[in-house]
């Protein structure tokens, strides 16, 4: 399995008592499988996402990616984790402002501080492929403000992808669309999951457009229930 | 820097302002640096020009009120590790010439010491002016002026000494003792040039007061006031412009609180973001300051002849170098807040 949360309790401090955010889950997404995990506000999949992407470390249980137990790892090497194996799609595109399309996805190969010649000009070349891939060719000279909420999705979408990542985490990512361009996100990130193999969890509270995912998972007072498996998973 | 670089370009107003402001007060903390050089060449460049290590004092630690006498400078020349013991009167006088009058400051020394320019050439008759003086009364060598009403021949105009701000006329110390009241001092302090001497036993002996010829500076009393005032001042300045650019850097930090946030979760280190936010603060201050010690620099060129301003390196790369390091200090005391920035707030954080 690309992502494995074993036993995972994760609560947060509420006043004089805590909060339980994930009660005992455990799940796993294998390679090429788009799994959406789905619940209403506060259920507890934004916890779930934020414990997969090494955000945060669970109060108990482990975490498994790309075969790497993050139990224990300290900060340098979770950012070491989260730069070269996941990928972060976060709500409503975050994109920096001052960048460019493409150098929303070129800044990822500066973010260690090296930036190496070779890296810096590999990153521009696969930018534009990736641009390209989800159909942003024409647009990587435009800036966030000059673009759609669709196309900013979809250049959050290229830019997680930028270092080949093991694992796609995918935040909410329809809540600021209309019900097409929600749609056709969604499209994309199955499509992608499958072409390029990565362990992809979709979290959102929106059910519309879950048709094509490979399995869905229902999460309520942070405890997981399957809902939905394809023959494949 | 890939961020930091695209910052700039993106929000060129905000840092054209913050830049403008780092240049204002470049320019205000060159024209001070050059104004307080020139101020304190115009007071004390007659003593720091003095050959001479040490300053004995009679009386009083003070230019104006110190008095030797004949037998404690005799005393200053027998002493074991004093190479020259010089004589040297102080006096603020008026010099006339032709109509003109000004106030001039009579150093007098002995005929042949090596403390006066041209002192071969002094003569109970005849005076050595600075080129200020010169300028001042209108008078080249061979001319006369009147000092303290005694008619005098300028035997040489060399040098551009001065002293609290009047210009020097170098006088025999025969010529000097007239022009104070009679039974007047027979000189004002003792310019010393010591190899090892014990001062401190030779003042007791003498009954004088010996400081460095630099610490002597102090006795000049409008000296320590002005330079004390502009000093201020500037100090001041540099707090200002550290303080500035630290509340600027600190507004811009919060602002991309939320950028810093996606830059740690996709998995930017946050030694890579402060060299990121250091270097931009670097990139500004040196543009603003480099800006505004050239703004300072030629104003203060096209000025030089009607203020005291003394455009040297000291006096234009010190303060620009200093503004530089106030600024960065208060620029990482600022950024540091990145250390703080929790990426997990990048996760469902509305934008």
């Amino acid at each position: 399995m690309s992502l494995r949360l074993t036993d995972v309790t994760l609560t947060y401090p509420d006043g004089q008592s805590r909060l339980t955010a994930l009660d005992r889950v455990t799940f796993a997404v294998p390679a090429g499988a788009l799994a959406a995990v789905v619940g209403p506000s506060g259920s507890g999949k934004s916890s779930l996402l934020a414990v997969a992407a090494t955000l945060i470390a669970p109060d108990s249980g482990t975490v498994t990616v790309a075969g790497a137990d993050t139990t224990g790892l300290g900060r340098a090497a979770l950012t070491d984790l989260r730069r070269h194996t996941i990928g972060i799609v976060f709500q409503q595109s975050n994109l920096l402002p001052s960048l460019t399309a493409a150098e929303q996805l070129r800044v990822m190969a500066h973010l260690d501080g090296r930036g190496r010649a070779g890296a810096r000009t590999r990153a521009r070349t696969r930018a534009l492929d990736l641009l390209d891939a989800v159909g942003l060719a024409g647009q990587a000279h435009r800036r966030p403000h000059q673009l759609s909420g669709g196309q900013r999705q979809r250049v959050t979408i290229a830019r997680a992808l930028m270092n080949d990542p093991t694992v796609l985490l995918v935040d909410e990512p329809t809540s600021a669309l209309d019900n097409d361009r929600g749609a056709a996100v969604v499209d994309l990130l199955t499509r992608l999951t499958h072409e390029r193999g990565t362990a992809t969890v979709l979290v959102t509270h929106d059910r519309t457009h879950l048709g094509a995912v490979d399995r869905i998972v229902g999460v309520h007072d942070g405890r997981l229930r399957e809902e939905m498996v394809t023959e494949s998973q | 820097m890939f961020v930091a670089w695209r910052d700039l370009r993106f929000a060129k107003g905000r840092f054209a302002l913050m830049g403008t402001v780092i240049v204002l007060i470049t320019l205000l903390v060159g024209l001070l640096s050059g104004l307080t050089a020139g101020l304190g060449r115009q007071n004390v460049s007659a003593v720091t020009g003095l050959p001479a290590d040490r300053i004995a004092f009679g009386g009083e630690l003070s230019y104006a009120n110190s008095t030797v006498t004949e037998g404690q400078w005799r005393r200053w020349t027998r002493t074991p590790g004093v190479e020259a013991a010089e004589p040297l009167g102080v006096t603020t006088t008026r010099a006339t010439a032709g109509g003109r009058g000004v106030g001039v400051c009579a150093f007098g020394v002995r005929p042949g010491s090596d403390l006066a320019p041209d002192s071969d050439r002094l003569t109970d008759h005849a005076v050595v002016l600075s080129h200020s003086a010169a300028a001042d009364l209108g008078l080249t060598a061979g001319d006369t002026l009147t000092l303290a009403g005694q008619r005098l021949t300028v035997a040489s105009v060399t040098g551009d000494a001065s002293f609290s701000h009047t210009p020097v006329v170098w006088t025999s110390l025969d010529t000097w003792q007239r022009t104070a009241p009679p039974d007047g001092p027979f000189a004002t302090v003792i310019a010393l040039r010591t190899s090892g001497a014990d001062t401190a036993t030779a003042d007791r002996a003498a009954g004088t007061m010996t400081v460095e010829r630099d610490d002597s500076l102090s006795a000049i009393g409008s000296y320590s006031a002005e330079n004390g005032s502009l000093q201020l001042m500037r100090g001041f300045l540099f707090a200002i412009s550290a303080l500035v650019v630290g509340a600027f850097f600190t507004v811009w930090t919060i602002q991309r609180g939320a950028d810093i946030a996606i830059l740690k979760a996709l998995g930017a280190t946050t030694a890579t973001l402060l060299r990121d936010a250091l270097g931009q603060a670097a990139v500004l201050l040196a543009g603003g300051t480099v800006i505004g010690s050239g703004l300072a620099a030629g104003l203060g060129a096209a000025l030089a002849d009607t203020v005291p301003f003394l455009l040297t390196p000291r006096t234009v790369l010190v303060p620009a170098a200093v503004m530089i390091v106030l600024g960065m200090a208060g620029a990482a005391l600022s950024v540091r807040r990145i250390t703080a920035v929790d990426p997990l707030t990048a996760l469902g954080s509305a934008r």
